[in-house]
């Protein structure tokens, strides 16, 4: 079974030298971490950031270069900064190559749900409706089930959407998952993991086929 | 031309309860912290607020929050302030949230005589709930309507007398976009300049977007996560 940062390395495996990507908050952040030997990405944040480096060393913070997190960043040579809407043609008109966010669920038509549990929790969709609706490569990182075991990875979202038919690949603790025709293909196991065990965790339709390969992380 | 006040409380001015506010900044990064001050120091209410955030409960927009000046807030993410998250709950406050890219284009498009236009962003969500569904290369958008304000508020780093503006670093955010869309546009800068000092290949806001300016005071600029890595 994979961590938070398991789960990261394995998405970074996705990364491809050129690619400009968006990273969500959570999980998705620590993937700016394990950039695989060779590769060149450049990381854009919707706050109005492309060329994101890492965090400042101590004292060297400024309170006015903060990513889409509000945490204080870096700019690497060759960023550049802009406004709102500039940051959200980026997104909308898919010069952005790869988004990777959060889910509290994930279907398999590729529905996925991340911003509100009515009644108990509303913080607000932010950039994540626009980044699903309009990004051609969309990963989601999240654990497969929540804290009382239950899946997160079902036959339909029970909350309310973020959009629809739009998550194509999931990396989770137990596994990778392709959603192809409508229902999930296991693509990996995580380390140490059986494919009974992340049937287990699914609740969503699950193609099983032929022999399923471990994830290889270093 | 001068469009120079004096301070947060003289650019207020006319500023009434029931008003519309646009407030630049993204958490608490190049929000218009003179201008805050003085709303809540003036007590106006009833503000209907458009701001990509609400601030946290101690700073930024929170403190208008607190005093309860605030009838409806239109923002894309509010995951930082307890207290607009309990007066949500408990119905005190209207709240419309909506796509941060389709926020940030609604305000730019009030700004540039467009009033409406299809986005991709929440079809299918609760977004698109009431609004008119268009098919545009096989793909469904949702109808979204430009919005204005009576005022917008904005923070820039640089300015100069004419109302040119210049942002810093990821203080730009909603700023320039909101300063096009307001009836009034009121700019707060740290240095405020003379005519000719700023570099026009540089400006971010022409100065027509502008009509008052100031010179701010006593910027806290707090940072909401402080992230940082160890020299050693």
């Amino acid at each position: 079974m994979l961590d938070k940062v398991g789960i990261a390395k394995r998405i970074a495996q996705e990364l491809q030298d050129g690619w400009y990507v968006n990273l969500g908050i959570g999980i998705p952040t620590l993937v700016a971490n394990y950039i695989p030997q060779g590769i060149n990405v450049e990381f854009q944040s919707e706050n109005g950031l492309l060329g994101m480096g890492p965090f400042p060393y101590d004292g060297e913070e400024d309170a006015d270069l903060i990513n889409a997190g509000k945490q204080t960043v870096t700019l690497l040579p060759g960023a550049s900064l802009f406004d709102s809407a500039t940051s959200f043609a980026m997104i909308r008109g898919q010069h952005v190559q790869l988004t990777v966010l959060g889910a509290m669920e994930v279907a398999e038509n590729g529905d996925i749900a991340n911003w509100k549990i009515p009644g108990r929790m509303v913080k607000g969709m932010g950039g994540a409706m626009d980044l699903v609706a309009s990004a051609e490569n969309i990963i989601v990182a999240m654990m497969h089930t929540n804290k009382k075991g239950e899946s997160k990875i079902l036959s339909k979202c029970t909350l309310p959407l973020t959009g629809v038919g739009c998550v194509k690949k999931v990396v989770t603790n137990l596994a990778v998952l392709e959603i192809i025709n409508g229902t999930f293909h296991l693509i990996e196991r995580a380390p140490g993991v059986s494919v009974e065990e992340i049937q287990n965790a699914t609740e969503g339709t699950l193609v099983v086929e032929g022999e399923i390969p471990e994830m290889q992380l270093d | 031309m001068n469009k120079v006040v004096a301070n947060g409380d003289a650019a207020i001015e006319g500023i009434i309860d029931g008003m519309t506010l646009m407030l630049g900044g993204f958490g608490l990064c190049g929000i218009p912290e003179n201008c805050i001050s003085s709303l809540v120091k003036k007590g106006t209410t009833n503000l209907t607020c458009i701001s990509n955030n609400a601030g946290v409960d101690d700073f930024g927009l929170g403190l208008l929050l607190q005093e309860r000046q605030i009838k409806k807030m239109i923002s894309s993410y509010v995951g930082e302030n307890d207290e607009f998250e309990r007066q949500m709950l408990s119905g005190e406050l209207e709240v419309d949230l909506i796509p941060q890219g389709s926020l940030a284009e609604r305000c730019r498009a009030g700004g540039a005589g467009i009033p409406a236009f299809f986005t991709p962003a929440g079809y299918g969500t609760e977004v698109a709930e009431g609004k008119e569904v268009r098919e545009f290369n096989g793909k469904p958008h949702i109808l979204e309507s430009a919005l204005t304000a009576d005022f917008a508020i904005v923070k820039a780093w640089k300015g100069d007398r004419f109302g040119n503006l210049i942002f810093k670093g990821t203080a730009r955010n909603f700023n320039p976009v909101m300063a096009m869309a307001g009836k009034i546009t009121i700019a707060e800068v740290e240095e405020l300049v003379e005519p000719g000092e700023l570099n026009p290949n540089q400006i971010h806001t022409p100065g027509i977007f502008v009509q008052r300016i100031f010179q701010g005071v006593d910027y806290e600029k707090r940072i909401e996560q402080r992230t940082t890595l160890s020299k050693n």
